[in-house]
């Protein structure tokens, strides 16, 4: 039975401030989506409400996960139910290798005991190593990558890349793309593209969230819904993503009596770095 | 005074009696050379002399004219510790025949231990075993309790105990372990001689109130190489102990060292401890130092570059958690022309824990050419942790001198924390992940897979409390 991610009536805000203001949307695995925003729309405000960043606020509505309520699951339980977001900004992290952070990872979404990894037996090095070089193969990613630390020193191309990695072996049944695009050149972008062209199939069901249509030249989604002031004002096939190519944001925005644009706060590096 | 000498009556030992009759009780059982029983006592006058020192408040440290003397103690309150709680340790041959069962914690160290080439076990300050593999024996490697060095090679402990590197009148606990020390070893190798696997020290505290005044004197002559890993233990969870040591390593020219300590003591145990290395010509100290348990814990280490090309290099994992006070003050002191020192020690604080790292480079007028640097960072995963990171630079030379030097205090990282659970790690495994790739730069920098292995335990013992 295919897992669909429902979203009702949503309404999330940061520090008191409004940004999603009663968002419907479903995502089926099998289908690709794309979500497409100006800036300020409220677009990472919904991927990082999704995945329960406690920064942000989910004051009303609902998401489920194969009918199940995640609103008050941590951000690892729902990945464990299958959802997984590609950030717009991966966090580095120091120190720990992407092979280390990776198996950790796998093993903890696979384990059966529903309370993250803190008891998970980490599965068989043999068996991980075998994976992670055929996954890696497969996108095409230099196998260095492994031994380096997660995101640390990555150039922005070598960020999404290894977010296309992590959601390769993680295996979700729904993955959220934020501005997977964003920062990079368009060969950046193709490499990008056709690597999660790759993985998608009947098993995984894909949110794209973008400014530009350009990602959509290598990810053709099915449905595309257009975000303005936290809402989804209009949904349809690839002719939105045409208009839009075409003619901008501005004759949606009129014909929903939208002319203010709504500025989404930054979510600050709240505290001084240690990775000086 | 031959009449004292002559008087040997039974010695109860009694807690607290740190007299100076029971100095002279120690020395008398264990038939000590005249020149150690001078050198107690001469100690005792100076730990008679001195109070406990006291943590000033601000004004008082403000109007104090002795700077130096008051900063040490300025950061750490010693109120809640009772000396006279502790017992005093005498040894004789009898006692130290005496078996007493090793606590789990240590035995189970022991079974971890595989082939290697020398160890020394230690408990409540009475050596209860020694072991050189007979290859080194062969090629003059010495190591042994310092008891038996005192009579087998006193012409190496007289010259170096308590003389040059670790004076006993720089505070009250090293006067303390001067007249009353207690076991410990002497590790000698003698001129070009490579060790290359650790040898291995362990040192235990298991009975109530017992106190360990264990004595370190390492002797690399010149162009040997060696590795000791000393780990400091605690038989159980909550029986209070007191450990007063000091570590004095000489590198002769050439010479490379590494010593590792590991300090497990349970949370209530009081650790002070003055450590200072003699660092000659083209010759190479490394600290490890990881300090991780204790109640109260007052390290002062220090690398003295007393001839060209000499480096020290001081790596440190600190992990505090519960209400622990480490305190912590490093030395790297630059006397001689083209020396080059290195420090990181990174911290990690949880809960009401709180660290003290004080750190001075010193380069001597005579330091010419010094390239030094000095790095502490620290990450609390609490809100009511405290950490304070002091580095300190005293420059008395102009030419060619590099010294460089930094600190970081800062919350766990709350972007890392979602990040990692996004990928389905809980909450706690998580920090975990953080706080490994937090001391990771330390770890690589250690190049014995053995000595990884042995502090990659104790962090995740202490991750797991």
């Amino acid at each position: 039975m295919s897992t669909e991610l429902v979203i009702k009536d949503l309404h999330v805000s940061v520090e008191d401030q409004p940004i999603i203001k009663g968002l419907n949307l479903s995502v089926k695995q099998g289908e690709v989506h794309a979500l497409m925003g100006p800036n300020g729309s409220g677009k990472s405000t919904l991927a990082n409400a999704l995945m329960g960043n406690p920064f942000y606020t989910i004051d009303s509505g609902e998401i489920t996960i194969g009918g199940v309520d995640i609103l008050e699951l941590e951000p690892n339980e729902r990945a464990k139910l299958g959802l997984f977001l590609a950030f717009q900004y991966p966090t580095a992290i120091p120190g720990v290798s992407m092979a280390n952070f990776l198996r950790m990872a796998v093993s903890a979404v696979r384990s059966e005991d529903s309370n993250g990894s803190d008891t998970t037996e980490l599965i068989p090095m043999r068996e991980f190593r075998r994976e992670l070089r055929a996954k890696m193969k497969q996108l095409g990613v230099d196998e260095s990558f492994a031994r380096r630390y997660l995101n640390d020193g990555f150039s922005g191309g070598e960020k999404k890349r290894a977010e296309v990695l992590q959601l390769a072996m993680l295996e979700p049944k729904i993955a959220i793309l934020d501005e997977t695009d964003s920062g990079l050149d368009i060969d950046a972008v193709r490499i990008v593209g056709e690597s999660v062209n790759q993985l998608i199939g009947p098993n995984l069901g894909v949110l794209i969230i973008t400014h530009y249509p350009r990602l959509l030249n290598y990810i053709r989604p099915q449905f595309i819904h257009i975000l303005l002031d936290g809402r989804v004002v209009e949904s349809g096939g690839w002719e939105l993503a045409e208009l839009l190519e075409e003619k901008g944001y501005d004759p949606i925005r009129e014909a929903h009596g939208l002319t203010e644009v709504v500025v989404e706060p930054e979510v600050e590096e709240a505290l001084p770095s240690l990775r000086a | 005074m031959p009449s004292e000498l002559n008087h040997n009556p039974p010695y109860e030992v009694q807690a607290g009696d740190f007299s100076r009759e029971f100095v002279e009780h120690i020395s008398k059982t264990q038939d000590e050379p005249h020149w150690m029983r001078y050198r107690r006592l001469a100690a005792y006058d100076v730990y008679d002399r001195l109070p406990i020192p006291k943590t000033p408040n601000e004004d008082t440290w403000k109007r104090t004219t002795d700077m130096h003397v008051q900063d040490y103690w300025r950061r750490t309150d010693l109120r809640p510790f009772k000396l006279h709680r502790y017992h005093p340790i005498s040894l004789s041959p009898s006692e130290s025949a005496e078996h007493a069962p090793l606590p789990d914690a240590l035995a189970n160290r022991l079974a971890s231990l595989n082939g290697e080439p020398g160890q020394i076990v230690q408990q409540d300050g009475i050596v209860r075993n020694v072991a050189l593999a007979e290859d080194l024996e062969r090629k003059g490697v010495y190591f042994a309790d310092m008891n038996t060095a005192l009579k087998e090679r006193p012409e190496l402990v007289e010259p170096h105990f308590m003389t040059k590197a670790v004076p006993v009148d720089w505070n009250k606990f090293d006067a303390l372990h001067g007249a009353f020390w207690q076991g410990g070893y002497l590790l000698h190798i003698p001129r070009g001689v490579v060790l290359e696997v650790p040898l291995r020290v362990f040192v235990a505290l298991s009975e109530a109130g017992r106190t360990d005044l264990s004595h370190t004197l390492i002797i690399a002559d010149e162009g040997s190489q060696v590795t000791v890993l000393e780990e400091h233990l605690s038989g159980d969870t909550d029986t209070p102990g007191l450990h007063c040591g000091a570590v004095e390593i000489f590198v002769a020219d050439n010479a490379h060292v590494n010593y590792v300590g590991v300090q497990r003591w349970n949370l209530r145990t009081w650790n002070f401890s003055t450590q200072r290395a003699i660092i000659g010509r083209d010759a190479q100290l490394r600290w490890v130092s990881s300090a991780l348990g204790s109640r109260v814990s007052k390290l002062n280490q220090l690398s003295v570059l007393e001839k060209p090309g000499g480096h020290s290099e001081m790596l440190g994992l600190t992990f505090t958690h519960a209400r622990q006070h480490l305190d912590i003050h490093t030395y790297q002191d630059h006397q001689a022309p083209h020396t080059t020192s290195d420090l990181l020690y990174r911290t990690v604080l949880k809960d009401r824990s709180r660290s003290v790292w004080a750190g001075m480079i010193h380069v001597h007028p005579g330091g010419q050419h010094t390239d030094a640097y000095q790095k502490n960072d620290n990450l609390m995963l609490s809100d009511h942790a405290r950490a304070d990171p002091l580095p300190g630079l005293e420059i008395l030379a102009s030419e060619g001198i590099r010294c460089t030097h930094g600190a970081t205090a800062g919350p766990i990282d709350k972007d890392q924390v979602f990040y990692l659970m996004s990928r389905g790690l809980s909450h706690d495994a998580a920090e975990r992940l953080i706080v490994d790739g937090f001391f990771e730069p330390v770890m690589q920098r250690i190049s014995l897979e053995s000595v990884r292995t042995q502090l990659q335990q104790s962090i995740d013992h202490k991750l797991a409390m």
